[in-house]
């Protein structure tokens, strides 16, 4: 049966030519594909990879952004709360400083007064000292005319005498 | 949607292309089966005609006139040195330079009967020579693109994009069975047989010229092909490897037939190699053969008989050559799965 002896002709064909095409092949066929296709999967994983850390850090970027800008409105908050406060306490201690400064000028005036309301009164009092004396003087000089004109004298200088107080009292 | 649609249209004119070629192939054997004018067909030798080798490649027949291209004939005689002639000279029994065929055998015998050493360009030994140059161009080609263009940032587009995927499918064979580390150095080899296998394995579906050789269903071509592999393991065999062979971790009363067994299952792996593939691709054409001739057997029995036999032949015979395709694909991925498991069992590392 011939179909299941090898023909050493067409062994002998098989093994150059199989050899050959095999050889040319090894050399410069299938390993320049196979290089190719490996080198080309790896710059896919490798862009993937790039590609998916690019996106994770504008990710976090984005992040970090939002908690910057949540951080700047807290401290416009604050500085705001801290500065109305602020206000507040300025405003109360003018106040004050105010109602101090007021109460002390109306001492000071009501002091015045007291001491000038005190010093006039002195004066009148000596005033009325001197007039006294010399009411009484000019008295005891008319004594020695006459009784009627005497009288007279005194009525008019007690006259002039309380016209004269409130005169006085103005000065 | 409509990529679907484009694989529904190929598929038919898939399908087409195989009925178109059974029915060439269904009129080229009725040329050939006609040669014995009323007689009836001998089937076996129309099937071991297109199965087996021969020096002339038989195209068709036409009426009377027989068209064949006549192959040289290249043979060594121990007396009378190296004979280089056509075929053309030993037709219908001549005998030229001393030479005949032998009707027995079908090869060239001396006058005594002697075969001398016959190197001659055969059907096979053309058909072989043709799908290595077609390998050559087509593999060299597709090396040629990514020479040319920057295969890292462009994808495949032509040849390319045809070759990759088959490459690339059996380097990954290679590198699931054979291991990260040295999967390679062997994916060459493996993605050779495979191309190889696949290409003889279609070009023998195909039945006019250049088609129609039984490449891979001739023992010569499959067990060289498993000698590859068999030598492939045994020469990159590791240490580890041959210690399981010869020194395996057994009880001591299995020490000695160990060896023994594994000796055999390795010179069993390459045998198991070439008769599946030798064995798968024979009864494929034997089967379509077998198809075909029942059309010319009933072609003396009537109209009716033989009409509706010659639509089941071809019904089946149509069936028959999507499978031999299918096996097609399959046989030549067996084999280089089986080529990487062997590999890769002969590159174990001791764990």
């Amino acid at each position: 049966m011939n179909l299941v002896t090898p023909d050493s002709g067409l062994l002998f064909w098989m093994v150059l030519i199989f050899g050959i095409v095999f050889f040319l092949l090894w050399k410069f066929g299938f390993p320049v594909i196979t290089d190719m296709v490996e080198k080309r999967t790896r710059h896919i994983d490798e862009s993937l990879r790039l590609a998916k850390e690019a996106e994770e850090r504008v990710r976090s970027i984005a992040d970090e952004q939002n908690a910057l800008i949540e951080k700047a409105r807290a401290e416009q908050n604050r500085i705001i709360k801290e500065a109305s406060v602020m206000k507040e306490q300025i405003l109360r201690q003018a106040r004050e400083q105010a109602q101090e400064e007021s109460a002390q000028i109306l001492q000071k005036a009501r002091t015045e007064i007291e001491a000038e309301k005190e010093s006039a009164l002195r004066d009148i009092r000596k005033e009325v000292a001197l007039l006294s004396i010399g009411v009484a003087e000019k008295v005891v000089r008319k004594e020695l005319s006459s009784d009627k004109a005497q009288t007279a004298y005194v009525d008019t200088l007690v006259g002039e005498l309380m016209d004269n107080i409130p005169t006085k009292k103005d000065n | 949607m409509r990529g679907g649609v484009v694989l529904r249209m190929y598929r038919l004119k898939f399908i087409w292309a195989i009925v178109a070629a059974f029915m060439m192939s269904a009129f080229f054997h009725a040329a050939y089966a006609q040669e014995p004018q009323g007689e009836d067909i001998d089937v076996s030798e129309v099937i071991f005609e297109h199965i087996g080798d021969s020096y002339e490649w038989h195209i068709t027949s036409w009426g009377d006139k027989s068209i064949a291209i006549h192959l040289p004939v290249i043979v060594r005689s121990r007396s009378t040195g190296w004979h280089v002639f056509s075929s053309k000279h030993l037709e219908h029994g001549a005998e030229y330079e001393g030479f005949h065929i032998d009707p027995e055998s079908g090869k060239v015998v001396d006058s005594a009967g002697v075969k001398p050493f016959d190197i001659s360009i055969t059907k096979n030994v053309l058909s072989l020579m043709m799908s290595s140059l077609l390998l050559l161009v087509v593999v060299l080609l597709t090396a040629r693109w990514y020479k040319k263009h920057d295969g890292e940032n462009e994808a495949p587009r032509g040849i390319a994009a045809f070759v990759e995927p088959i490459v690339m499918l059996v380097h990954d064979i290679a590198r699931e069975n054979i291991g990260e580390e040295d999967y390679r150095r062997f994916s060459p080899y493996l993605c050779m047989a495979f191309f190889f296998i696949i290409l003889n394995n279609f070009l023998g579906i195909i039945p006019i010229f250049p088609g129609g050789a039984n490449l891979t269903g001739n023992i010569a071509i499959t067990l060289v092909l498993a000698l590859c592999t068999f030598f492939t393991v045994n020469i990159f065999g590791t240490k580890h490897y041959y210690k399981d062979i010869f020194n395996p971790d057994v009880p001591v009363f299995l020490k000695p037939i160990m060896p023994v067994i594994e000796v055999f299952s390795a010179l069993m792996k390459p045998l198991s190699l070439t008769v599946r593939l030798f064995a798968n691709m024979l009864a494929g054409h034997i089967m379509i053969l077998s198809i075909v001739c029942v059309i010319f057997i009933m072609a003396k029995y009537g109209a009716v008989i033989f009409g509706s036999v010659t639509l089941v032949s071809v019904l089946l015979g149509v069936f028959l050559d999507a499978l031999e395709c299918l096996v097609a694909f399959i046989q030549a991925y067996v084999f280089t799965m089986l080529s990487a498991i062997y590999i890769g069992i002969a590159r174990q590392k001791a764990e």
